[in-house]
Order: C-alpha cells, then sequence, then structure tokens
C-alpha cells in the first residue's frame, strides 16, 4: 500500500504527456518494435519520423490501445493505456493514417456520433468551431461518400478533436492531400499547440516536420535512432550542400571524399557536395575545370532535415 | 448521451437508414413463407388439436425473422466496420467492453423485434392467433433475440471477411433456425431429429414463444426458458470475454 501510494505521488510529479516505455511488439516473426522509450513532455510538438515499415504507426496503435504491446507500457498524462484506458482515451485524439469513415452518416452526425462516444452532451459549439477551421462548414450535411479524399482527410481530423483532447496524434495527416488542406490543417493544429495542447506527428513531408516539431525521433527498425530538439539534429550535419550537376565530364577522384548524394534521377551527374566554409568552394570548381568538367547547374544549399535524416538513416544501415 | 447510449443509437440508425433492405425485405420473406407453406400444407398438418397449421406456422415465422435479423444487425455491422477500417472510430473512445456489447447488443434487439413485429402484422391476417401467455411471447422473443445478437457479436469479431461471416451463417444459423421446428412439431420428425432437436437451443426459444400463442408446446416452457437462459449466459460470457482481451479487434 505505501509502495503504491509512493509510486502515484512520484508519478504525478514526474508526468509526461505521453510516456513510452520499453514497448515491444512483434506480428509472428516480423519484429515491428523492439524496445522503445520515449518521454513527450506537455506542450510539445513532436515529430515521429522514419521510412516506410520503421514502426512508427505500429507505435501509434499501440498509444491509441488499437494493438497491444507484448511487453513495456505507454501512459497518457500518468493514465496507463490499457490498465486506466478509459482516462487515457478522454485525453487522446487520434487521427488514423487510414483514409476512413462511416458510410451511413453525414459530416455533422459522424462529428456528433464521435463526440458522443466520449460522453459530451450539447457540443455542437466546438462541433461548429471545428468544422469552420477545418474550412467543413458547407460540407456539414454531405454525406461522407460525396466527400473528396481530402475532405474526408479533414473530417478525420475533426473527429480527433471533437473532445478537446490534450494530446493530439496525427498520422501521417498530409499524405496525399493538397496544398491548401496541409495550410489549413498546420495553422489549426499550431494554433492548438500554442493553447498547450500536445501535438505528436508522423510525416514523410521532413520540410513540415522541421519547420513545425521542436523536437523529434527518428526511427527505424523499430528502434529508435535519433531522439533531439529539430535545431540540434540539424546542427549535427555541419555546414552546407554545394550541388553541381555537370553537362560534361566526370567528378574528378580528388571530390570524391566530399560526396553526400549523387542524384541518380539527374542520370548520376549531379553531386551534393559537403563544404563547411563558402572559400571551400573555390577551390572546388577549380578542380573541376582542371577535371575538364563542365558544369550546367550550381547551387548553394544549407543542411536541413532531409539532409539529417538520409545520413541518420544510411549511418543506420 | 453516455458512450453506451451513442452506439446504441448509431447502431440503431445504422439499420433504420437502410430499412428497405433490413426491415421491409425480411417481412416480406416471411409473408412468402407463409403463403407458399400455408397453401400447401394447410390441409395436409395438423400440429396441435383445434389449431391451423397457418396459425402454427405464424409464431415460427416471427420468431426466425427476429432471430435472423438480431444475428444480422451485430454480424454485419461489426464486418463492415472491421473490413472498412471504420470500427477505430469506436474503438479509440473511452468505451467499455460492457458498453460494446450492450449497444450493440441491445440494437440489435430492437431491429429483431421490429422485424419480428412487422411479420406478426401482415401474417396475423392470415389466421386467428390466440395469445395464452403473452409474457412468455416477450421474454422468448427478447430473450431469443440477444441470444442471436450475441451470437452475431462474436461471429463479427471472429470474421475477418465476409466469406467466413457467410460461412456462420450459412452452416450454423440457418440450419439450426431451420432445424427447430419453425415449420413442423419436432414430434413429427424420425427419433433420431428429435433428440438432434433437442440439443438445438433454437428449439427452445421458438417452442416456448409458442406457448405463449397457444398454450401448448412440445417442452414445459419453463425447462425452454431456462436453457435458453443459461445458453445466453454462457455466450454472453464468451463475447464480453473476447471484446474484453481484443481478440481480432486490437491485435
Amino acid at each position: 500500500m505505501q509502495q503504491s501510494v509512493a509510486f502515484c505521488v512520484k508519478s504525478q510529479a514526474t508526468m509526461a504527456a505521453i510516456q513510452i516505455t520499453n514497448v515491444e511488439k512483434s506480428y509472428k516473426s516480423l519484429r515491428a518494435l523492439g524496445g522503445v522509450s520515449l518521454s513527450i513532455e506537455e506542450g510539445e510538438f513532436f515529430g515521429l519520423l522514419g521510412p516506410n515499415g520503421a514502426g512508427k504507426t505500429t507505435l501509434i496503435s499501440i498509444i491509441a490501445g488499437l494493438s497491444r504491446p507484448d511487453s513495456g507500457s505507454v501512459a497518457i498524462h500518468g493514465y496507463d493505456v490499457a490498465r486506466d484506458y478509459r482516462e487515457a482515451r478522454k485525453r487522446l485524439g487520434v487521427v488514423p493514417q487510414e483514409l476512413v469513415f462511416d458510410p451511413f452518416f453525414s459530416v455533422r452526425e459522424t462529428l456528433r456520433m464521435q463526440s458522443g462516444y466520449f460522453g459530451l452532451k450539447n457540443n455542437d459549439q466546438w462541433i461548429d468551431e471545428v468544422m469552420h477551421h477545418l474550412d467543413l462548414t458547407n460540407k456539414a450535411d454531405a454525406n461522407m461518400r460525396s466527400l473528396s479524399g481530402g475532405m474526408k482527410r479533414r473530417v478525420l481530423v475533426a473527429q480527433a478533436l471533437v473532445h478537446k483532447p490534450p494530446v493530439i496524434v496525427l498520422d501521417e495527416p498530409t499524405a496525399g492531400v493538397d496544398v491548401e488542406l496541409r495550410q489549413t490543417l498546420w495553422k489549426f493544429v499550431s494554433r492548438l499547440n500554442r493553447e498547450g495542447h500536445t501535438v505528436v506527428l508522423t510525416t514523410h513531408y521532413l520540410e513540415e516536420a522541421q519547420a513545425l516539431c521542436n523536437r523529434i525521433a527518428m526511427l527505424k527498425a523499430g528502434k529508435v535512432v535519433a531522439l533531439d530538439s529539430t535545431a540540434a539534429l540539424i546542427k549535427r550535419i555541419s555546414g552546407s550542400q554545394l550541388i553541381v550537376r555537370l553537362a560534361q565530364g566526370k567528378l574528378p577522384d580528388v571530390l570524391k571524399p566530399l560526396v553526400l548524394h549523387v542524384d541518380e534521377l539527374a542520370g548520376g551527374n549531379e553531386f551534393a557536395l559537403r563544404v563547411s566554409d563558402y572559400a571551400e568552394i573555390e577551390p572546388i570548381l577549380v578542380k573541376l575545370r582542371e577535371a575538364g568538367a563542365v558544369i550546367e547547374d550550381m547551387q548553394l544549399q544549407q543542411a536541413d532535415l532531409e539532409d539529417v535524416f538520409i545520413q541518420i538513416m544510411e549511418g543506420e544501415k | 448521451m453516455t458512450g453506451f447510449q451513442t452506439l446504441f443509437y448509431k447502431e440503431v440508425l445504422r439499420f433504420w437508414k437502410v430499412a428497405t433492405q433490413t426491415i421491409t425485405a425480411p417481412i416480406v420473406t416471411a409473408m412468402l413463407y407463409l403463403l407458399i407453406f400455408g397453401h400447401v400444407l394447410e390441409a395436409h398438418v395438423q400440429v396441435y388439436p383445434g389449431v391451423r397449421y397457418t396459425a402454427f406456422l405464424i409464431p415460427g415465422l416471427v420468431m426466425m425473422s427476429v432471430l435472423q435479423n438480431a444475428f444480422a444487425n451485430t454480424s454485419s455491422s461489426l464486418i463492415q466496420s472491421k473490413i472498412t477500417g471504420n470500427l477505430v472510430f469506436v474503438l479509440l473512445p473511452p468505451l467499455s467492453h460492457w458498453d460494446l456489447f450492450g449497444a450493440y447488443v441491445l440494437a440489435a434487439v430492437v431491429r429483431g423485434l421490429t422485424v419480428g413485429a412487422g411479420v406478426f402484422i401482415v401474417t396475423a391476417w392470415f389466421a386467428k392467433l390466440t395469445f395464452v401467455a403473452p409474457v412468455w411471447i416477450l421474454v422468448f422473443s427478447v430473450l431469443g433475440a440477444a441470444m442471436l445478437a450475441t451470437m452475431g457479436l462474436i461471429a463479427g469479431i471472429w470474421a475477418e471477411k465476409f466469406d467466413q461471416l457467410a460461412a456462420f451463417q450459412n452452416f450454423l444459423i440457418m440450419p439450426a433456425t431451420f432445424l427447430s421446428g419453425v415449420f413442423y412439431s419436432i414430434h413429427s420428425l424420425p427419433p433420431f431429429w428429435q433428440a438432434v432437436s433437442h440439443i438445438n437451443p433454437f428449439f427452445y426459444m421458438i417452442d416456448g414463444f409458442r406457448y405463449g400463442f397457444f398454450g401448448q408446446s412440445d417442452v414445459n416452457p419453463l425447462l425452454s426458458f431456462a436453457i435458453v437462459a443459461v445458453f445466453f449466459a454462457i455466450i454472453a460470457r464468451l463475447a464480453i470475454h473476447l471484446l474484453k482481451s481484443g481478440y481480432k479487434l486490437r491485435h
């Protein structure tokens, strides 16, 4: 008894928005998650990145209670998602990756229904506000079947927000949607984050993650391979990249150690070279000229999250 | 509304919005059974003394419709939600296994009883019916609907595709319904099939239900009630266990 009281006090004091402790999950012979531990603090905009099959969706399913871990635990605001599932789920809003909908109902019916599942009465004011922010108001009475993919995606987001959850998890919410929705969505989600909601995001658009997330975890083959603030992750790659596309000739051997990436789509003639200082550019150009190479196009790029992502993922091969 | 009430309301709305398929169609089917079997067998069969065959058939058809539609409601709702993926809307909120069980089963009972009432209204014109023990009519129809709704729930949880659900329906539910004495008294069967019928819980539901109309039955209605209630308790426990464990729902 003494012990459990002490544990409660401790868990209150160190309560994270999402506490993931040593979660393991396998599907038959496939090890989807191999001991993931993460602590996402209240008010964070947290990015969960990784290639397809890295285990992001499995982890989100476990957070949401849609999957059960083989071992380990997840708590939302201190409430275990299996043991205290009612309290945990009240605090969590999840936008699933799959574009799912109930064909029997209109947008408003869908949102009222979802609201009711959380035991909320008279929630129309908030439902109207969510629909307004997601540009759904003029589709309120349209049947879900008649909506375009982008509109269905907006409804999924709205459904996740009907109960004003303090923790919002978005699993690739912008996959295959147009620029307008992305902007509408990020404006709204950023506002919610500023108001104190914790947001967890998975996306393949790394520029989105870079712009929005204050902290990022990278997952590969079911393990966390990087976990840091977005700024610190980008700092890991010092300097910039000089992108040169050659019209004629080949890259001289002496420059090959600087190559970060060869763009195969450009026929193998476009190279990203590491430069840590502007002063390094001139010698590179000299060496290219000496080797008889003719430059077709050239640009200098600052390092971004994508470079870090590629470097970390390749480094983990 | 609570989560349970909302899910119940949604499940009722789901079948109500497609009432042609979920209510009118089974009523028409039952009507056809009555017209054909009633016409062919009226002159040849008398099961209970003083009760015409058409009158005997009507409660059987009503109960068969109640049972089949209660089963269809839970099973089709679950399999559709699983296959289209929208079951997540129910799995993400803080609904307990009791909420899920109660809401799905109760909505299916409403559909079963609605169809049953519809079948009764359109068929009752064809024969003079008596209501010797209306409480038994109510008890067996509600309990039977709840039992089949629970079986539908289990089938819906277990099945991963429509094909598997169809197998459950065609190889288990349909034979059990047809071999339960809807169209005949089991006393007219050879001893072997009589014995088989006695281990079919559907037989007790229909027999007890019919007792409510005519005051005559193959088995004492109290015994039928006890058997149906015990069977319901067993499968309800199984369904709740499946929902609680997340079997095939939370992977």
